[in-house]
């Protein structure tokens, strides 16, 4: 209990010398906290919005959908069970019917997936409600992305060309009716969003879908002939996959704050031995054991990352939890992380990632304080008292 | 002010403290050796008040260190309190000098982010003592040395001679049956000299403490009662001196 009664009074005698340290530390805590809290808080939000707008509470698939193989989407199609029928009538699910097209924006051909919601779905949040005016030609709606790459506004008229059941190739020209502001990609890029019926009809395929979203919560139906359900665990993987990589990415800054805390704290330590010798050997002659020494100014440096942790609960609380009120502005980045985020993050600071933190930072400072320490197992008193190192 | 309790008794007064035999220090110099000290046999009993005098390099640290179990001896003996300290482990020997002995250094080594009374204190640290007994402890120490009233001050703030009263109070504190003085006096003017020495002399009247001093002051030779001329590592005279 001495040695925890010296080392504090050794560190706060320091002075400004112990300050910067510890001030310099507790940036590390901070950033390192934050940089966790805002790669949970995307995943939650991703994920949040992701469910909202696209995945539901799981999907139903026509057996034969493959969503990473376009050449399935001709045959995955299929009328809906009576069970799942009974869902939509309720309001408990949407259907979507997902048919390969082609569009010709700006003359330039390109492909995109053409998808029919019935316009009174409440399951997703796609204002699909936009598409029950159709004046003559068929509402579409787009996603900010798709109306960027395209150079498609509101109003604007489009030329579509798909094939129906039969194989025929049929064109129609669809007015964009409002241009969707989304952050999920799912929703967006390569979409072109008619009303179901419509789509069904133009197809061909009166009652058809593709896949059936289920509102959150909603009990799916027992195995289905010809369907399979995609529960939310199977369908986040490729996000949470991404999320991880995201991570991975991230922790490479991660660990460079956390280098940079070691290196705060070993060059104070190896600082502290070369120039506390003769003190070192005082305490020797005062009857001090080396490893009562080495406990010393271990724990020194271990105390540096506690009045750190002290310090940037400080400062941090109120600024972290300012910013997981208000969102962390991320203007033109969202396109870049390669899946949805909002305009705004809001990170999210659980408690085991606060533990877990300061644990592992307390861990690494008092691993880098011990290791310089271990000279002064080497050292005599009488080389130390004359301030040289054995 | 008067110590308040006696750590000795009569009986053992006169019993033998120190006893060194053909006590040898050899130190590697490049290729060469240095022979610090040559053949040292030497008896201090308790309570004694003895200076180890001798020109530079003559032996009298390296015998100090050895005493104090700071160092240990290429051959010979060299026994304290009855402990052989060529046969003590580093954690032996650092009980040993955190339960009997005391030191006083030349350049004080008082420990400068700890105030007055923190240095004072420290050695009761290690021993364990409670806090309570400890204030006491430490407060009697620095009555004995007239700095009760700094006992808040750091030791930038003392002049040396009130720094090296500091450390006398530290080596005094736990009552050890031998303090060891290097050069107590070599950075203090006359006056603090006879400050410092008049107080060791009366603590060691008091207190029964041994003090061994190594010097070449002659301020300090003019103190002690038994003198111990050192040269190139020999005992070259043993004279007992009046008392001053």
């Amino acid at each position: 209990m001495y040695i925890f009664k010296l080392a504090f009074r050794n560190i706060l005698g320091a002075g400004l010398r112990t300050w910067l340290n510890v001030v310099a530390l507790s940036f590390s805590f901070v950033a390192i906290i934050f940089l966790q809290g805002i790669y949970t808080g995307m995943n939650d939000q991703v994920e949040q919005a992701t469910i909202d707008a696209f995945y539901g509470g799981g999907q139903f698939w026509e057996k034969s959908y493959d969503p990473y193989d376009p050449l399935t989407l001709d045959d995955a199609h299929a009328p809906l069970p009576a069970s799942l029928e009974d869902l939509v009538k309720s309001g408990q699910a949407a259907p979507l019917l997902i048919r390969p097209a082609a569009i010709y924006p700006e003359g330039r051909f390109r492909t995109i997936l053409l998808k029919g919601i019935a316009p009174q779905q409440n399951v997703l949040s796609i204002p699909s409600s936009l598409l029950k005016d159709g004046e003559g030609l068929i509402p579409a709606l787009i996603g900010t992305r798709m109306a960027k790459s395209t150079g498609l506004h509101k109003g604007d008229e489009l030329t579509i060309q798909w094939r129906d059941a039969h194989g025929t190739f049929d064109a129609r020209t669809v007015v964009i009716a409002d241009i969707v502001r989304t952050s999920v990609q799912e929703i967006d890029n390569g979409q072109v969003w008619i009303p179901l019926d419509q789509l069904q009809s133009l197809s061909a395929m009166p009652g058809h879908a593709t896949m059936v979203v289920l509102k959150r919560n909603t009990q799916p139906p027992a195995m289905l002939q010809g369907w399979e359900f995609r529960s939310l665990d199977y369908l986040l993987q490729d996000l949470h996959a991404v999320v991880r990589s995201k991570r991975i990415g991230g922790s490479i800054l991660y660990l460079v704050l956390l280098f940079l805390a070691m290196l705060a704290i070993f060059d104070t330590q190896v600082l502290s031995i070369f120039r506390r010798k003769k003190e070192m050997g005082t305490l020797m002659a005062l009857g001090m054991t080396r490893w009562s020494i080495i406990e010393l100014f271990t724990l020194e440096g271990g105390l540096h990352g506690i009045l750190a942790a002290c310090v940037a609960a400080l400062y941090g609380i109120p600024l972290l939890g300012y910013i997981a009120r208000t969102g962390w502005e991320l203007p033109g980045a969202a396109d870049t992380v390669g899946f949805a985020i909002g305009e705004k993050l809001f990170p999210t600071y659980s408690a085991g990632l606060i533990v877990g933190t300061t644990v592992l930072v307390l861990l690494v400072t008092t691993i880098v304080s011990f290791l310089p320490t271990r000279k002064i197992a080497q050292l005599k008193p009488t080389d130390a008292l004359r301030g040289k190192m054995s | 002010m008067a110590p308040r309790t006696h750590s000795t008794t009569p009986e053992t007064k006169n019993s033998t403290l120190i006893r060194t035999e053909n006590l040898d220090k050899i130190y590697p110099l490049g290729l060469n050796t240095l022979k610090a000290l040559n053949h040292v046999n030497l008896s201090i009993s308790k309570g004694e008040f003895l200076g180890l005098v001798g020109p530079s390099g003559s032996g009298k640290t390296t015998l100090l260190n050895i005493i104090g179990s700071l160092d240990s001896p290429t051959s010979g003996s060299a026994e304290v309190l009855g402990r052989k300290i060529e046969s003590l482990s580093h954690n032996d020997a650092a009980r040993l000098r955190n339960k009997h002995i005391g030191f006083i250094f030349q350049t004080y080594n008082l420990l400068p982010v700890y105030t007055v009374f923190e240095n004072v204190e420290f050695p009761l640290l290690l021993l364990g003592i409670d806090s309570s007994l400890r204030k006491i402890r430490v407060m009697d120490a620095l009555e004995w040395v007239g700095l009760a009233d700094r006992a808040d001050s750091k030791p930038a703030q003392l002049s040396g001679g009130q720094s090296q009263r500091v450390a006398i109070a530290r080596a005094i504190v736990k009552r050890p049956e031998l303090v060891l003085a290097d050069e107590p006096t070599a950075n203090l003017d006359a006056e603090n000299s006879h400050h410092i020495m008049k107080t060791m002399q009366q603590l060691n009247k008091d207190l029964a403490t041994t003090f061994v001093f190594a010097t070449h002051d002659e301020k300090v030779i003019g103190y002690v009662r038994r003198k111990i001329s050192l040269v190139d590592g020999r005992i070259e005279k043993d004279e007992k001196q009046p008392r001053r």
